[in-house]
């Protein structure tokens, strides 16, 4: 497996330091202690970067040159040892979601929704809009993105083309089906954003959500009724990596009536949900965030909170409900809009 | 013979309450343990305390064997008729007596169950808890003191048997007596300052008296709960680990785990931790002191708390818990029986290592785990297996796996809790003389006929 495509020089010549210096976890004198610390974690020196990383995605978004910091960050973090979590509890959960080898030959038809491992969320698969779809589902297909939070680029560099050989193989190969609808948009970034960067082969067309539900508003503008309402978004740290698909969420919001407030903490400023920095074993943080987004949305006057990420909205939403915002998937608030 | 019994038992209780039926008695025979069955000749049901007064006083006349039996559920056989007699079924003396929120306890009846007094409490006191063990709803309040039972407010208040403030008490003699504060007061709220007389019906397997009241202590019914799991790998660490949980004195309870299923989870050891609180903010204070009391382990990477979002502490919430329930069903035909030894924490590593070592010896489905008692001060460590009823090698290997276990806990320095009877000899081996002896002189003075589930402590 090929290293983390990315090039030395241009961060040698950058002149900004976005990747660090827009980081809203770790603080810097100024770009000059920020390109030291840069250039460290290129060495494969010690920074301590890699261990104040909280593994919010974002200086992946943040680099103007697209030169894949955090999963380099990562991949020193391993290779240093520099574990963020302990490691019984990374350990574990690579247990929990490792491919059980569990999944059977399945003919699919219609559009094909991939909802990662999250069996529980496959009831939004319903309606008009997602009508004649097949679900796809389980740690078997599993994107295992989620180890960019625990140092563990090996195993995203060993499982990743397992589950990617999988979807082929049991699922789309035989239907002669080409294009996989990533319901989330983690899946999405694994198969575009992080296979680019560990040269991994994606033999399928990756179609995300946003564009997917976008695509289908517009044929099914009959039946829209604006929603006219205030929503806060919260943005999730995956798609840090495909930033280009939140103007797609926009026109989603834009269709079904939906104003997409202004958040302090949204688009490039977006904070994480605190659902990560538990795992690192930092609550304290984890509550700040909580916090800090709650009181943003709230100041919003918004009457939804949306989730893209079933992650993010397990870890807010009972929070968000309990502060009087009513808290809800995406996908569900366009079918309110199209009356289903 | 049986047939005057059961015409005399009808006379006290009415033809309703009891039966000398064959699938009665059939029924009575066993618990879902590994004991072997032990048919009663007549099963009663008093209503009253007057009614099992006279029951004892009808056995004592006749020479007859009485057993008293709660919900039935010890799972160690103590409530079978090991020889024959009466077994007298206290669930018809249900009634919730008294609630007394100042001095926070409650007053039930010897056939009071978990299940009820929890659902009375949510009723009429929502304020106010019990600690409930885990076992289903319809085990008794009664028969879980009697046993030294544990629960879900163990590392708060002890075994169940520290949270009692009094019991009335039918002797074998049929003499009703009342120790703690309602023997000298009227009210339950405490043993002491009296002469204890209520250990003289705990954990004697029912050899002593048949319980027809008790007073328990109520606690504080928290609005917000919490759930944490502590994870590590060595299972060496997990006596400091526990000590150092349990020094902040923040949880409920604190119930260590190691199971080879789930896969995921084979060869890690777990420690689920309860707390409660009546603000969020003074929740997050005690997880915070709960979280760093283990600081250290945590930054060394060693161990740490398993991230679970909201949605997924439910499971770990419910009280009692289902976890044991699935796992008592995991091979199917009805039959579940563990060996709880009480134990000092410092002996959790060898503990674990036996429960190992026994379940690959016998082949046996296994689980293994603890409930911490107190702020540490011992811990009902228990090894589990599951086994098919029907299926007599199943049984027979759990059977020696049990056995195998009472012989390990002894060993290595524990008791085996509500011991059956061969784990009941094994302990008598291991006994003080002296100590035994004094147990049979109070048994020959409480008992002179001897009628009181005799089998039981017994060489």
């Amino acid at each position: 497996m090929q290293p983390i495509q990315y090039n030395p020089d241009l961060c040698i010549h950058c002149e900004t330091v976005d990747c660090l210096m827009k980081c809203q976890y770790i603080s810097f004198t100024g770009t000059e202690e920020a390109k030291t610390e840069k250039l460290k974690i290129n060495g494969g020196e010690e920074s301590r970067v890699l261990r104040e990383c909280l593994t919010c995605y974002a200086c992946q978004e943040y680099c103007p040159f697209d030169n894949n910091p955090f999963y380099l960050l990562v991949e020193r973090q391993e290779a240093l040892g520099i574990l963020p979590a302990p490691r019984p509890v990374v350990e574990e959960q690579l247990r929990m979601m490792a491919p059980k080898g569990r999944i059977t030959p399945q003919a699919v038809s219609g559009v094909v929704v991939d909802m990662c491992a999250f069996p529980m969320l496959t009831g939004c698969i319903r309606g008009k809009l997602f009508e004649g779809a097949t679900t796809i589902v389980g740690t078997d297909i599993f994107c295992n993105i989620m180890w960019l939070h625990f140092a563990k680029n090996s195993t995203i560099r060993e499982r990743v083309p397992r589950i990617i050989d999988n979807i082929m193989h049991f699922y789309l190969k035989d239907s002669n089906i080409r294009e996989l609808i990533c319901f989330h948009d983690e899946c999405y970034g694994t198969y575009t954003s992080v296979a680019d960067a560990y040269g991994i082969d994606v033999p399928f067309t990756p179609v995300h959500q946003f564009d997917y539900i976008s695509g289908r508003l517009n044929e099914l503008q009959d039946r829209i009724k604006p929603l006219n309402v205030k929503i806060a978004y919260q943005r999730p740290c995956s798609n840090r990596l495909v930033p280009h698909t939140d103007k797609a969420l926009d026109e989603i919001f834009e269709k079904i009536g939906a104003e997409r407030v202004p958040r302090t903490y949204d688009r490039e400023t977006a904070l994480c949900c605190g659902g990560v920095p538990r795992a690192h074993q930092r609550d304290e943080l984890a509550d700040e965030l909580v916090e800090k987004n709650i009181d943003d949305m709230i100041r919003t006057g918004a009457t939804y909170c949306v989730f893209n990420c079933p992650f993010c909205m397990a870890t807010l939403a009972h929070e968000v409900a309990e502060r009087g915002l009513m808290p809800i998937l995406v996908s569900d608030l366009v079918q309110i809009a199209l009356g289903e | 013979m049986t047939t005057d019994l059961i015409s005399s038992l009808e006379t006290i209780v009415g033809s309703r309450f009891v039966s000398g039926a064959a699938e009665e008695r059939y029924l009575y025979s066993m618990d879902q343990g590994t004991m072997p069955p032990s048919e009663p000749d007549a099963v009663v049901l008093p209503a009253t305390t007057d009614q099992v007064r006279q029951i004892v006083l009808l056995a004592n006349e006749r020479k007859v064997p009485v057993v008293p039996m709660g919900a039935g559920l010890v799972l160690s056989g103590l409530t079978r008729a090991l020889r024959g007699g009466i077994i007298v079924d206290m669930k018809r003396m249900n009634r919730i007596i008294e609630v007394n929120p100042a001095s926070r306890y409650a007053v039930v009846e010897g056939g009071a169950s978990q299940g009820m007094l929890k659902a009375y409490l949510q009723k009429h006191h929502p304020e106010l808890k019990h600690s409930m063990p885990d076992a289903p709803p319809v085990a008794t309040v009664a028969g879980n003191v009697c046993i030294h039972g544990s629960g879900h407010l163990s590392v708060l208040g002890g075994s169940h048997s520290d949270m009692l403030t009094g019991m009335e008490v039918v002797l074998p003699s049929g003499e009703i007596v009342r120790t703690g504060s309602c023997g000298v007061s009227g009210q339950w709220f405490s043993r002491s300052p009296l002469p204890d007389l209520s250990g003289l019906f705990l954990g004697w397997a029912g050899t002593t008296g048949i319980i027809t009241r008790l007073g328990i202590k109520l606690f504080p019914n928290y609005r917000h709960n919490d759930v944490l799991i502590f994870v590590a790998e060595d299972a060496d660490l997990m006596p400091e680990m526990i000590s150092r949980l349990t020094s902040v004195q923040a949880a409920e309870d604190m119930t260590p785990w190691m199971t080879p299923k789930p896969d995921w989870a084979r060869g890690f050891l777990h420690i689920n931790i309860a707390y409660g609180a009546h603000t969020k903010k003074e929740l997050t204070f005690k997880r915070n002191l709960l979280q760093s009391s283990v600081r250290e382990y945590i930054d060394r990477k060693i161990a740490g708390f398993l991230p679970l979002p909201p949605p997924q502490k439910g499971r770990f919430l419910k009280i009692p818990s289902p976890d044991l329930a699935r796992f008592a069903d995991l091979r199917r035909g009805g039959g579940f029986e563990y060996v709880g030894a009480i134990m000092a924490i410092e002996h959790f590593p060898k503990a674990y290592r036996a429960g190992l070592a026994i379940a690959e010896k016998h082949g046996v489905a296994y689980s293994l785990g603890a409930r911490i008692i107190g702020a540490g001060h011992c811990m009902m460590f228990f090894f589990a297996y599951a086994f098919n009823r029907a299926d007599p090698e199943d049984v027979k290997r759990a059977s020696d796996a049990l056995e195998a276990t009472n012989t390990a806990a002894l060993e290595i320095g524990g008791i085996p809790w509500k011991a059956e009877l061969p784990a009941q000899k094994q302990i008598i081996e291991k006994m003080d003389p002296d100590t035994f002896g004094l147990m049979g002189r109070i048994r020959s003075v409480l008992d002179p006929n001897h009628i009181m589930n005799p089998g039981n402590w017994e060489k």
